[in-house]
């Protein structure tokens, strides 16, 4: 019996230091591990049934074709990026004073609101042609899709952050004085930093997306750009090339996020929970 | 100091009801008295404490500081929640100086008066720590220093330990007559606890519900400063047991007849 009991009090003289060597294990090592043994896995089973390159081509040939062209990709890779930090900056631009006037008054809500749910319920697919023909065939109208897809759930994260702050600190910035200005600045803002951030890994998520949709439709750049003329031409290991750049890309812009919450707001509630 | 002539206060409640919080409260406090308000949920003791900040207006009647109509929140008033509720993003000391900051009115001798009061609830020290750092007792005195920092006359605490644990509640209580002590000012203190309200208070407000109004309001004798041993003396036991009765009446008092 006592030899059964000792192990659990060891245990639980270790846990801080323990924690944190599984968290860097958990967050970095495995991951890493299980996206090598995939892609071995994808390669030995490429060439142990012959599947041809037009149905999956295996990674090395992805590889080997994608970096043949590497200027080329690189030069859709910044056109796409740029269309998404784009999208994303005036999804934030537009995202931050629609939240506040939704949550400053009912009535502007109740006015405003039908409005985003329907821009909501168009497909985008089916609206970039309309929006090329309406604004012509240069970026704006990526841009605008891009918004279009990202913005949405980063208004309502914004809107529910604001009004997330419990009643007694607007009671205590009334019993202050405070202007209403000064109430949205120190108290709501702040208070709906976490919110903000959820709604902003969403919104980068998203804004790719956005980004590849609004190519397909109408571009002479882009990764979208680049999946569609090499599909046409059958050089399906550049396509496969292009969504591995593509899936990169929006990996690396959610963790960007996700640090530059960590760094500058570490009070932040959803920096304690876990897969944020 | 504070005046309420005949107070009502009627919500429309959300079906179209009237719901009378409080009717006809009359109080008179003085400067510098302890006035603890116990009653049961739904006596309107929140609400009269509110009209009294400044937050809810009467629908008739007359709340007045110094003679002075209350139509809006004052600048000398500071109040405690039953929460905390502390700015998570703020230190210890920022939080202190959040009203000053909200009121423009922080100058070089604020953080002076910050740092005093937190020595004054015995957390120096913990000025730069974060508000989740602290335990949950320790955040409500960090939010009495935060309705102590602008020097108000008038206090208002509503239910200000409900959320601790027995143990902590009893330290802050002596904790918090220490601190009136040290800094007298006029106490308006809202509890559900009985044994709270008169080891506190000069004199107990006691309310009833339905519609909310003074039930009655008990003198409370006890000498100053108080301890713990306080609770121990008969004229304590006698304010305890009145207040019971007012607010179960007769009805847990041995025969079941009572209750008709």
């Amino acid at each position: 019996m006592s030899v059964q009991a000792a192990p659990p009090l060891e245990e639980r003289q270790k846990p801080p230091r323990r924690r944190k060597k599984s968290a860097a294990l958990y967050e970095v090592v495995l991951p890493l591990i299980a996206t090598a043994g995939l892609f071995l896995l994808w390669e030995g089973a490429c060439r142990a049934f012959g599947i041809p390159g037009y149905l999956l081509p295996a990674p090395t040939d992805i590889w080997k074709d994608t970096m043949a062209i590497g200027p080329t990709v690189a030069g859709h890779t910044v056109a796409t990026f740029k269309t998404v930090m784009l999208g994303f900056a005036v999804s934030i631009l537009i995202s931050l004073p629609l939240a506040v006037l939704l949550t400053a008054s009912p009535a502007i809500a109740a006015a405003v609101y039908p409005f985003l749910v329907w821009t909501q319920s168009i497909p985008k697919v089916a609206l970039a042609p309309i929006l090329v023909v309406l604004l012509g065939t240069n970026e704006l109208p990526r841009i605008v899709i891009t918004v279009l897809v990202a913005f949405f759930p980063l208004v309502i994260s914004i809107a529910t952050g604001l009004l997330s702050v419990p009643p007694e600190l607007i009671e205590l910035s009334r019993a202050c004085r405070a202007s209403k200005l000064s109430e949205l600045l120190r108290i709501r803002l702040p208070y709906a930093i976490p919110f903000i951030f959820a709604g902003l890994k969403v919104a980068i998520s998203l804004a790719v997306v956005g980004a590849v949709v609004a190519e397909f439709v109408n571009a002479d750049a882009g990764l979208g750009f680049l999946i569609q003329t090499s599909t046409a031409f059958f050089k399906v290991p550049v396509a496969f090339g292009a969504l591995i750049i593509l899936s990169v890309m929006g990996v690396v812009l959610f963790q960007i996020v996700v640090v530059a919450e960590r760094v500058f707001f570490p009070w932040s509630s959803s920096n304690t929970t876990p897969g944020a | 100091m504070i005046s309420l002539n005949r107070v009502t206060r009627i919500f429309n409640s959300r079906d179209g009801d009237q719901v009378t919080a409080l009717q006809d409260v009359s109080l008179e406090i003085g400067r510098n008295e302890f006035i603890t308000l116990v009653g049961p949920s739904g006596c309107g003791k929140s609400t009269l404490l509110r009209i009294v900040a400044g937050l809810t207006l009467p629908t008739a009647g007359r709340a007045s500081i110094g003679g002075e109509e209350i139509t809006e929140p004052r600048a000398e008033t500071g109040i405690v929640f039953q929460a905390p509720t502390l700015l998570p993003w703020a230190s210890v000391v920022d939080n202190v100086l959040f009203p000053l900051r909200m009121m423009h009115r922080i100058d070089s001798t604020s953080a002076d008066k910050a740092m005093a009061l937190l020595k004054l609830v015995g957390l120096t020290g913990f000025e730069g720590k974060s508000p989740r750092e602290l335990s949950g007792g320790m955040q409500q005195r960090v939010a009495i220093c935060r309705a102590l920092v602008h020097d108000p006359d008038i206090l208002l605490m509503d239910e200000p330990f409900g959320a601790l644990d027995a143990l902590t509640r009893e330290e802050m209580t002596m904790e918090l007559l220490r601190i009136w002590g040290e800094r007298p000012k006029t106490v308006l203190f809202v509890t559900h606890s009985i044994t709270e309200a008169v080891v506190l208070a000069d004199r107990v407000v006691v309310m009833s519900p339905r519609p909310g109004r003074i039930a009655e309001i008990i003198d409370i004798g006890l000498p100053r400063p108080r301890s713990f041993e306080t609770e121990a003396t008969p004229e304590f036991h006698e304010a305890s047991h009145r207040i019971r009765q007012l607010i179960f009446g007769t009805r847990h008092v041995g025969s079941g007849r009572a209750a008709a």
